[in-house]
């Protein structure tokens, strides 16, 4: 938690004097009990109305100052803790965009995302309330033990043995039911998987009839739920009652003892009464720690959350690289015994793959899952690195790339469709920030996007929604190729970016694609023969290795992994058709 | 939403949504009363307890004046006093518990019984993410707000009463002054709360933005860095971050003023009771024990203020959860066909007689659709993604009910049939692979619960799974579940498949995958459906085209509707969509 205090660092200022002014406030209402003993034992005693209004006055003066100190500190709080979470935000989000795929895929996008949103806000929530109340409900606790030090050492010891006691209390239910809570919580979060799966799985669990069955299981969580949630508020419930008998206790005791010691008269009956208030607020300054220290777990484990991500540390990095210059002559993508794993101590997913790729060249990927054909490409923009041998692009390693520069050079189409939330001129525009609405167009043309752009309202200022969630999955995916068509790459590469296309649209896509080709190399991954059979070369894949390298008849006469999945998909008669 | 007068409806929903709720209540009534009498002789007694503390002080005069015989009973008296407060407390509580949580127990199972009998025509126009909401964060919502808040209402107004009581028996003029302050602290209240809401609204907004930019960008990390995007992304998140930090500082000090100035404001009001006490002791009104029990009195009074204007806000929001979880069980459900026939005897024959169709009256699809099968045939159904495919599904199983003409299985109109006997007819495989939270065994025995292990394994094996299931490292009883994602798309499929092989179902509905699933097992998949196809009707989604040839009738469907049928001899002659369709897998790049 503390190597974030550094986000702080800009709001110094606001995180000491915060407190600070908050400690001020403290010491005004710890005076007020004081006070009001002063009117009860001169004021009233002696009757002395002029007195009793000047120290009337004080309380009230005390009060303004007491207001105008905490709203400062309530602004630096404010200030701070915002300031903390912006910076923590930019810091993170910057981190980030860092990482490698490697990493991306260990942490897992969803949790980027959760860390970046709600574990930040927690965070943020838990400065906020540590600037404001950490160093003022001790300091009240303290105060009032030693306020009533002042008053009378004797009766200080019913302090000095109740505040520990209270505090024991406190955190022994605390500690009981925390666990408990978050068990809850986890019920709770099953409950919600089990709505969310019968929603997704309606249909099944209509066509099997077994509606009842899901209702008892649900049921049975939901009564689990309700036991949980009793037991956990049973034991929440003795809270208030335990402390109220306790610092009560202790309110007899100074009565009893405080009499005893006024009979003495070493105190007066006004001081009684301020002990009796001391005894109140310390009550209200441990409840308030109490609060504070759930939100401090809290914070806590959220801090932690974070920091894991700062930990980690892009494996593939393009730092001190300075832009190069292609070699000429060499073939635009070369992989010389390239063995790829996601981890050292995994399997292999690629082992020894050689090949060469000229410019203007077509060559299809196919094999099955797991093969290693998206690994394969997404070596090329270098988003993984190989374990060993290398990959070279127009003769240079990438590994010697500024990012920029190599990724410039590549169009590349993901396997998931993913649009962003803004006009198709916007998401036109991610490869060539510059890119003309002709362009976009020429590019869209290719993608037989152009048809269903043009029917949109607005066409290109058309705002396509997050996610894309306005457009059919096939419309998505055409943009997305489309997208990394603008700005002429060298090199583009489809990764499975066919799939939701019907075969006819699939087929005009590779056509176009053929068409205006010219140097541009292009790498289409595929688990569709009909996708790759036209392509100059097939690599096939089989378990990370190459089983075959050729055209389409070459490969179905010589390849057995080839024709095995030619087969699957095609009648004899139709490999055969159009050779 | 769009109601002319939104307020008016509002309310008038929310007195609905009480009205309803209250009788979810009713079978708690006792325990309900019971709490109130705990809470009324809690408050009762959390309010006496100053008045004890007040006459100790009044007996603890001076040096040599203290009546030890009457601090004794009063001691006594405050801690019995204390202990049957903290146990009517905590009675209270557990007693408000047991009804909230039973009330919400039994909400949730209600509203959950209530998807599970919904048309699928609500689930389906309906986002899931919503749904879900109401079955959890609004029932969770009306149990915080309406039935704690509720507990918190009663005790806050019981003390607010008491108090002026309790105050008014000793001393009418410092009542008065506490009476008059207070108001200053509802004031400020409101001024707080009001400025406070509107800007967590502001702040909300701007913080929904971001987190907008976040979900996508950071969620999809490797797109923006496969395209270089990062300093442009870098660069639109701070500026929305800097949006949402100006408003925030802003959100966050207004909602941390409350506590500040209601401390001022009782800081004022203790003030006032001191010096008007402290004037009516020595004109002889109030005894200086009476002074400190006002004193404390003035120090609670504007709490309970405080929490009732914080459980109001909260009731207004449990009640509009409420009206949304009353709205969901108040829908339409599919009427009861308990005491329909049964259908025993499925000999495989469905025959489709001039049936419409349409999922909204504006846009009509499918209309005067004929198609008779006979016992063994296959049906496959074609056409472009999206062209609505699984609204065929959708009739069949009976998941829709035509609008006009008939289905009829086995000769039987599926309208006069249970839903239950039509549905175990049939085998269902769909490209989306649904697969429940649970064990394997649990997942193949889906259609047929109470299955033996050796049927289980069989059906395993006609589907091509126990070779993978067996080299799992718990076999058939590795729980799988969403983040379980050591199996493929592909055997996945086969798992259903194999959830159908152990009914042997009479008539099929399957779907060809298009993609994503690995060759090996694709192969394997379509070796398990043939073998299910063997002698069953079957209906088929496909989209290889050597299914497709060899289906007794081809069903060519576009942008919803069907329109074209035949075989494929005659759909080829006829040279239409289909044709089109066909010749188009063959265009060499």
């Amino acid at each position: 938690m503390f190597k974030l205090a550094k986000y702080l660092k800009n709001y110094k200022l606001q995180s000491i004097f915060g407190p600070l002014f908050k400690l001020i406030e403290a010491c005004f209402e710890l005076a007020v009990p004081i006070i009001m003993a002063d009117i009860i034992d001169t004021g009233i005693k002696n009757q002395d109305s002029s007195y009793i209004l000047w120290r009337g006055g004080l309380l009230v003066l005390l009060g303004v100052l007491g207001l105008s100190c905490s709203l400062t500190a309530q602004y630096f709080a404010a200030k701070a803790s915002v300031g903390f979470g912006q910076e923590l935000r930019t810091a993170l989000f910057k981190h980030i965009g860092t990482l490698s795929y490697t990493e991306i895929d260990k942490l897992g996008s969803h949790t980027l995302v959760t860390r970046m949103t709600s574990d930040i806000n927690q965070a943020q929530t838990g400065v906020n309330m540590v600037l404001r109340l950490f160093l003022r409900s001790p300091f009240i606790v303290l105060g009032s033990v030693i306020m009533a030090f002042t008053i009378s050492v004797r009766l200080t010891l019913i302090f000095l043995i109740m505040s520990p006691a209270l505090a024991f209390v406190i955190y022994k239910i605390m500690s009981s039911t925390i666990p408990r809570y978050k068990r809850v919580q986890k019920t709770l979060d099953k409950t919600s998987l089990i709505t969310s799966e019968n929603l997704l799985g309606t249909r099944v669990v209509r066509a099997f009839s077994r509606q009842e069955d899901e209702k008892t299981e649900f049921e049975k969580n939901s009564e689990e739920l309700r036991r949980m949630q009793l037991t956990a508020g049973r034991i929440s419930a003795i809270m208030n009652p335990a402390t109220y008998v306790l610092v009560n206790l202790a309110i007899a005791a100074i009565l009893w003892f405080g009499g005893k010691t006024v009979y003495a008269g070493s105190i007066t009956q006004g001081e009684v009464i301020a002990l009796l208030n001391y005894m109140n607020q310390i009550l209200l300054a441990l409840l308030a720690v109490a609060l504070l220290v759930t939100n401090i777990t809290k914070m806590y484990a959220c801090a932690g959350r974070i920091n894991e991500v700062f930990d980690v540390h892009s494996s593939v990095s393009d730092e001190g690289n300075s832009t190069v210059s292609p070699v000429s002559g060499a073939p635009k993508v070369e992989f010389d015994k390239v063995c790829f794993k996601y981890s050292s101590d995994a399997d292999h997913i690629l082992e020894n793959i050689s090949f060469k790729a000229s410019a203007g060249e077509t060559i299809g990927i196919i094999g099955g899952t797991g093969s290693g054909k998206s690994s394969l490409v997404n070596l090329i923009p270098r988003f993984y690195d190989t374990f060993s041998g290398s990959v070279a692009v127009d003769g240079v390693n990438v590994k010697n790339y500024p990012f920029g520069q190599l990724r410039g050079k590549i169009g590349i189409v993901p396997q998931k469709a993913v649009l962003f939330k803004g006009t198709v001129r916007e998401n036109m525009q991610w490869r060539d920030r510059t890119a003309s609405d002709d362009q976009i167009w020429k590019a869209l043309d290719i993608a037989q996007a152009s048809e269903f752009v043009r029917q949109k309202d607005g066409q290109l200022d058309f705002e396509i929604l997050r996610d894309g969630k306005n457009l059919s999955g096939g419309q998505r995916q055409r943009l997305t190729i489309a997208r990394a068509l603008v700005g002429s790459p060298e090199i583009l590469i489809l990764d499975d970016s066919a799939s939701a296309l019907d075969l006819a649209t699939d087929a005009k896509l590779r056509k176009a694609l053929g068409e205006i080709a010219g140097s541009m190399t292009v790498f289409i991954v595929s688990q569709r023969i009909s996708s790759i059979r036209g392509a100059d070369r097939i690599i096939v894949l089989d378990d990370g290795r190459i089983a075959g390298i050729g055209d389409h008849a070459q490969l179905y006469k010589t390849c057995g992994v080839y024709k095995e999945i030619c087969l699957s998909q095609l009648s004899e008669k139709e490999v055969a058709q159009h050779e | 939403m769009s109601d002319k007068k939104p307020s008016a409806k509002k309310s008038s929903d929310s007195l609905k949504a009480l009205k309803t709720l209250m009788g979810y209540a009713s079978p708690y009534k006792k325990l309900f009363a019971l709490s109130l009498v705990f809470a009324l002789i809690s408050v009762a007694a959390t309010l006496y307890a100053p008045i004890l503390i007040g006459q100790g002080v009044d007996v603890i005069i001076g040096k040599g004046d203290v009546d030890f015989d009457k601090l004794i009973p009063i001691i006594i008296v405050l801690l019995v006093t204390v202990s049957l407060t903290a146990l009517c407390q905590w009675l209270m509580t557990v007693c408000t518990n047991k009804i909230t949580f039973n009330i919400v127990r039994d909400l949730r199972n209600e509203a959950f019984a209530k998807l599970e009998k919904l048309p699928l025509s609500y689930i389906d126009s309906h986002s899931h993410g919503d749904l879900i909401s109401r079955v959890i964060t609004d029932v969770e919502q009306v149990s915080d707000g309406l039935l704690m808040g509720f507990a918190q209402l009663f005790t806050g107004l019981c003390t607010i009463v008491g108090t002026l009581i309790f105050m008014l028996t000793i001393n009418f003029k410092i009542t008065l002054v506490v009476v008059l302050i207070t108001p200053l602290s509802l004031f400020v209240a409101r001024f707080v709360s009001g400025n406070t809401y509107k800007l967590f609204h502001k702040q909300s907004v701007a913080r929904g933005e971001l987190t907008g930019l976040i979900e996508e960008m950071t969620g999809n990390q490797k797109t923006v860095s496969a395209f270089g995007y990062e300093q442009e992304a870098q660069k639109r998140m701070q500026e929305l971050n800097l949006e949402l930090s100006k408003v925030s500082v802003k959100a966050i000090f207004f909602s941390s003023l409350t506590n500040p100035t209601t401390r001022f404001v009782n800081g004022l009001v203790y003030t006032g009771v001191g010096i008007v006490g402290a004037f009516t002791v020595f004109s002889g009104g109030i005894t200086v024990g009476q002074l400190s029990s006002f004193l404390t009195y003035a120090n609670q009074y504007t709490k309970p203020f405080n929490e009732i204007s914080g459980v109001i806000t909260e009731l207004q929001g449990a009640l509009a959860s409420a009206h949304r979880i009353f709205s969901l069980l108040s829908q339409e459900e599919i009427p009861d066909d308990r005491y329909s026939k049964v259908l025993e005897k499925i000999d495989g024959s469905v025959d489709v007689d001039s049936v419409d169709f349409s999922y909204t009256p504006q846009k009509p699809l499918i209309q005067g659709f004929d198609l008779h099968v006979k016992k063994g045939q296959r049906t496959a159904i074609v056409g472009p993604t999206g062209c609505g495919k699984t609204t065929i599904i959708n009739l069949l199983m009976r998941f829709y009910d035509t609008d006009k003409g008939e289905i009829r299985v086995s000769g039987e109109n599926i309208r006069e049939i249970t839903r239950k006997s039509l549905r175990s007819g049939y085998g269902m495989v769909l490209q989306e692979t649904w697969l429940k939270t649970g064990t394997i065994r649990e997942n193949i025995a889906y259609g047929k619960p109470d299955a033996t292990d050796e049927e289980i394994i069989a059906a395993a094996r006609a589907a091509y799974c126990h070779s993978f299931i067996k080299r799992l490292p718990l076999g058939y009883d590795t729980v799988i579940s969403d983040s379980y994602s050591t199996l493929s798309a592909g055997q996945k499929q086969l798992l259903c498949i194999a959830r159908v092989m152990l009914c042997i179902p009479e008539m099929l509905i399957l779907d060809e995958a298009t993609s994503s699933i690995d060759t090996r097992t694709e192969i394997l998949v379509q070796n398990a459906f043939a073998k299910l196809m063997q002698g069953r009707t079957s209906f088929i989604i496909a989209h290889r085209l050597s299914t497709i040839k060899e289906a007794d009738t081809i069903i060519v469907m576009k942008d919803g509707t069907i329109i074209e049928q035949g075989d494929h001899k005659s759909l080829m002659d006829k040279n239409g969509f289909y044709a089109q369709l066909y010749n188009s897998q063959f265009a060499i790049t």
